[in-house]
């Protein structure tokens, strides 16, 4: 039984690193850029959620549109202004900015909010009214799964579906593909280069909002360095399942999420973080591109 | 032969500036005219503009992206500060038990360059990439979990401190998340200047030697490069293991300089600092690199004359991306261009290569 | 529009750069001139502190910062013999900023005596006193609390409980009350606070023939699941977890027990006062936890409200917890002291250093605060005063 909650455990852990994870991948899929900001538009996210709930007592509903509003405006703004201009420069100018812009975030909320840590109103609240965790409850109670767990990988689900579908499908979903592919031939088949990469952070930047609120409701902590640790970690479950690759965010999320819990439970609590990055070197370098990844072999 | 030429002359410059800088700071310190705060910053610049040099030789010459090189200054500052420590009854002089810990720090920071190259250089791109971070995390976790003592037996390595299992009189030098407490402040700015100086010679020559074009050949084709017979692994680790060992005797140096140091300090955001002095300084170019690490190390420091305590990290993230976007603005370089073009009779060599 | 914001933004920064390189040394800060300006025949004393005010642990440094401040306005109103003119300085909770923090405040004070206040987290703390111990400069810490701090430093003195003293207090304290037949201890490894409690707590409790069933570990707070080390403990049957580790990762380990339905005491250190005032905390939660803390904010001596008013002002409504008590109790210690020193106005830091250390360690000194009354210092720089064991009841603390 045991066993089996760890599994639980891992998954609900997992879920929020593969929904961080398809924003990241998503990002990096179209534009070729690591936005390590993500983790931190996640952070902002968050609090306009919890600022709606919070301080004007607005449904969780409104908090989450609220917060998928300011960032994908937020997300727009900073590709305007931050990574537009750099184009044509070196990926790692654009590295760097992205943790300027990281920087920037960071420092600029706990200007704004403060540092002290606040604890989130969970969309879902843990326990219901007479007291009881709201988790759906197997076994007798010896097994309990979260609904806010249960939510996060619908949510997974749902926004891996419909991203796969419309990358697949849709006009804009193929020109993404076409700018990732190569931005000067999309650019001469009448692309509009620009306007489609800007879509890409919106819609990138929307998700962090939903990640970042999902996250908060699982783990209903808060402060201007929330997104940091999150978002390398994501990263890192991206790049397991394969950088760039929809569904290998969602995979990888999961695994990772799976390794660490088990890590801790069979191996050591001490060395939890170590166990989790040797198990990734290895898969890496048994699967050089990750679980899902294409291995495009480079012509002469 | 005259594109040798030019190298070494550059070379020279380098020299010359790093020597220039040594000896005005030195007369300004002498005559007391540094301020403590600037007198601080000495050998922490020192550090990080060696860790700065020996990550361009990753990223600009050898062209892969570094994201864990804080790993490699976290294992020469603990090994450094242990032989330090451990040496203390053997070799008496501060000054010769300092460079005995710079060489085991950059002696373990090799060899983790080896263990950890080997597997690592066989990746690409953001793959490598995101290996090397784990590989940094890995580091930072195992040695939080380190406690390293030393008696008259020699060194013990446990993973409690009541596993180190210490005869009377030993001393524990790492104690797992305490870090290394009481390490002996032995660094200086003059040994500072020397590791400058080596760290230049040793990657200067390493670039203009043979092997130096076989490496910066492989950045810029590895396809047209082993076609000609280049052993792709052999210059790959040369060079990678080159940075290890610099980054571990600037670790060393780090640790020596402060009375204790923790693992947690030697972390993700540090491997970007570095990384972003590289970048700032041009990938590829060593006085860059040089210039970069002591002008942005410096520069947070010097923020806190204006008393905005809590608006000086964002001050240093828009210096930052503004520093970013002015750089790779095509109006800006043209007009820099232009302006070099005028003392030189060729156009100035764009910059190439480094990792994409 | 835009690049009109920008080019100002950049022209701003470069200013801001020119400023900074034609500053150097010679740069004067008009705090003092106001301060002696303030109570004519007082002498100034100046207080450097140093502490995270940015990055992961901002809110402890904020904390001391805000809560000293409190104590520096209020002793600067008093008229006495003494003003403290009061800076702090960022150290991003890493060693060697704070180095360099230190340094600037040896700047900022130039010749004027100075009293280093800090800093507020271990790991830097340990490598400013080997600093001021070399430079003599006395040295008062609100929160460093690892014996490492004033070990062989005849300078640096503490105003919080030593870790291993807070480990052995709270083993005892479960023996003498009975509480927990089997213990679960969960820690933060990568964290010399809650290692260094935990390793006391565990070796006091192996002396005292305590059970522990569970020891479980995390690597760092900014870790955000904690259900496996839970489940360890509930499977071993701890029916008390001891909790030696800040609020924040606390606030998630409470909540996640209750969510798997496990209900053990909990019992924390000192680190996790703070958790009631976090913002948006459902203090049903925390009821029932035990924690051992010099403060309580709710307390209503007047002196307690009085520095809960002038605090909430200047920190916009956050209430403080027992880092900013320590913090306010560190500037009236320092205070009291400067009040007892003939010749404080000729003295120079070193001079400063020594009386201070003679005072700390006479015997005589007490002070009187709010996190304790007559607390004296032993001759290791460490505090002796009474710890206190509250329980949270009704979402307020209450003598246990």
């Amino acid at each position: 039984m045991s066993f089996l909650n760890n599994v639980i455990t891992g998954v609900s852990l997992g879920s929020i690193y593969a929904i961080i994870a398809l924003g990241y991948t998503m990002v990096y899929g179209i534009a070729k850029m690591l936005n390590f900001a993500h983790g931190d538009v996640i952070m902002v996210g968050a609090f306009m959620c919890f600022f709606a709930m919070g301080s004007f007592g607005l449904p969780p509903l409104v908090g989450v549109l609220l917060a998928v509003v300011v960032c994908t405006v937020l997300g727009m703004v900073i590709e305007r202004l931050a990574y537009k201009p750099l184009r044509q420069a070196p990926s790692l100018a654009v590295l760097i900015t992205a943790i300027g812009v990281s920087y920037l975030l960071q420092n600029g909320a706990q200007i704004l909010w403060g540092a002290a840590t606040k604890t989130f109103t969970p969309i879902i609240s843990p326990t219901n009214a007479a007291g009881e965790p709201n988790a759906l409850q197997l076994f007798g109670g010896q097994l309990s799964i979260s609904y806010v767990a249960l939510l996060s990988i619908v949510v997974c689900l749902v926004v891996m579906v419909s991203l796969t579908l419309f990358t697949g499908r849709t006009k804009l979903g193929k020109a993404m593909r076409a700018c990732s592919e190569d931005k000067g031939a999309a650019q001469l088949m009448g692309i509009n280069v620009d306007s489609t990469i800007s879509m890409t952070f919106a819609i990138g930047s929307a998700l962090a909002a939903v990640a970042g609120v999902l996250m908060c409701s699982a783990y209903p902590i808060l402060s201007p360095t929330t997104g940091s640790l999150p978002g390398i970690r994501a990263f890192t479950a991206a790049v397991f399942g394969g950088i760039g690759s929809i569904p290998g965010a969602f995979l990888g999320g999961i695994l990772l999420g799976i390794i660490e819990t088990f890590a801790k439970a069979y191996i050591s609590t001490d060395l939890s973080d170590a166990v989790v990055f040797a198990v990734l070197i290895i898969v890496l370098l048994v699967k050089p591109a990750g679980l899902l990844g294409k291995y495009v072999p480079e012509k002469v | 032969m005259k594109k040798i030429n030019k190298n070494s002359l550059n070379g020279f410059i380098n020299y010359g500036i790093v020597i220039a800088a040594f000896v005005v700071l030195q007369l300004l310190l002498n005559r007391g005219a540094l301020s403590n705060s600037l007198q601080s910053l000495l050998v922490p610049t020192c550090c990080y503009i060696v860790m700065a040099v020996s990550l361009n030789l990753t990223v600009g010459i050898l062209g892969e992206l570094s994201l864990g090189h804080a790993g490699f200054m976290s294992l020469g500052a603990f090994s450094g500060i242990t032989a330090a420590i451990a040496l203390q009854g053997l070799i008496p002089s501060p000054a010769l038990r300092l460079a005995a810990a710079l060489l085991v720090g950059g002696l373990v920071g090799a060899i983790g360059g080896v263990i950890i190259g080997v597997p690592v250089l066989r990746l690409r791109g953001d793959y490598l990439a995101i290996v090397t971070l784990a590989f940094g995390e890995i580091i930072k976790n195992v040695i939080m979990v380190l406690y390293i003592g030393v008696d008259e037996k020699g060194l013990h390595v446990a993973m409690s401190e009541a596993g180190l299992h210490l005869a009377e009189g030993g001393v524990t030098i790492v104690k797992g998340p305490m870090g290394a407490v009481n390490v002996p402040k032995l660094a200086s700015f003059t040994a500072g200047f020397l590791l400058i100086l080596v760290t230049l010679l040793v990657v200067q020559n390493l670039v203009s030697s043979r092997s130096g074009r076989a490496i910066m050949a492989l950045r810029d084709n590895r396809i047209a490069a082993e076609s000609v017979g280049i052993n792709v692994t052999k210059y790959k680790l040369m060079a990678f293991v080159t940075s290890a060992a610099l980054a571990g005797a600037a670790g060393a140096l780090f640790g020596l300089n402060y009375s204790s140091t923790v693992s947690s300090k030697f972390d993700f955001n540090t491997s970007i600092l570095v990384l972003v002095f590289v970048v700032l300084g041009g990938l590829g170019s060593i006085r860059g690199s040089v210039i970069a690490a002591a002008l942005l190390y410096v520069l947070p420091e010097l923020l806190r004359q204006f008393k905005l305590a809590e608006y000086r990290m964002l001050i240093y993230a828009i210096i930052l991306i503004l520093v970013m976007l002015c750089t790779n603005n095509p109006m800006l370089k043209q007009l820099m261009d232009n302006t070099i073009g005028k003392f030189k009779k060729q156009p100035a060599a764009a910059e190439k290569g480094g990792a994409q | 529009m835009k690049n009109r914001v920008l080019a100002l933004t950049m022209a701003a920064a470069m200013t801001a750069g020119l400023l900074s390189g034609c500053g150097g040394g010679s740069a004067t800060t008009p705090a003092p001139a106001q301060s002696k300006g303030a109570a004519s025949g007082a002498v100034t004393v100046k207080v450097g502190g140093i502490g995270p005010i940015t990055g992961d642990l901002a809110q402890y440094g904020t904390a001391t910062q805000w809560g000293a401040q409190v104590a520096v306005d209020e002793i600067n109103a008093l008229g006495g013999p003494i003003t403290l003119d009061f800076t702090y300085e960022d150290d991003t909770g890493v060693a060697d900023t704070a180095v360099s923090a230190y340094n600037s405040l040896k700047d900022w004070a130039k010749d004027a005596p100075l009293v280093i206040y800090g800093t507020t987290t271990t790991a830097p703390c340990v490598a400013v006193a080997a600093e001021t111990y070399a430079d003599r400069y006395f040295q008062l810490t609100p929160s460093a609390s690892s014996p490492d701090v004033t070990a062989n430093k005849d300078n640096a003195f503490q105003m919080c409980f030593t870790d291993p003293g807070q480990g052995v207090a709270a083993a005892n304290y479960l023996k003498d009350n009975g509480l927990g037949t089997k213990i679960g201890v969960i820690y933060n490894n990568g964290d010399a606070y809650s290692t260094g409690i935990a390793d006391a707590f565990l070796a006091e409790a192996k002396n005292l023939g305590l059970d522990v069933v569970a020891t479980q570990t995390y690597p760092s707070d900014t870790t955000t699941d904690y259900t496996v080390q839970l489940n360890a403990c509930k499977d071993a049957g701890a029916d008390l977890l001891f909790l030696p580790i800040y609020y924040t990762p606390a606030s998630l380990i409470l909540a996640q027990a209750k969510q798997m339905s496990y209900a053990p005491i909990f019992f924390g250190g000192d680190g996790m006062d703070g958790m009631l005032d976090m913002e948006g905390f459902d203090k049903s939660l925390a009821e029932g936890l035990m924690l051992m803390t010099p403060f309580n904010a709710s307390a209503t001596d007047s002196r307690t409200t009085t520095f809960v008013d002038s605090y909430k002002k200047l920190s916009g409504g956050v209430l403080p917890n027992q880092f900013a008590a320590d913090g306010y109790d560190c500037m009236y210690a320092i205070y009291e002291a400067c009040c007892k020193i003939d010749g404080i106005a000729d003295m120079d830091h070193e001079q400063l250093c020594d009386a201070l250390i003679a005072l700390f360690t006479g015997g005589s000194f007490t002070v009187d605060g709010l996190t304790g009354s007559s607390m004296t210092w032993l001759e290791s720089g460490e505090i002796s005063k009474a710890p206190v064991v509250v329980k949270v009841v009704n979402g307020v603390y209450e003598n246990a």
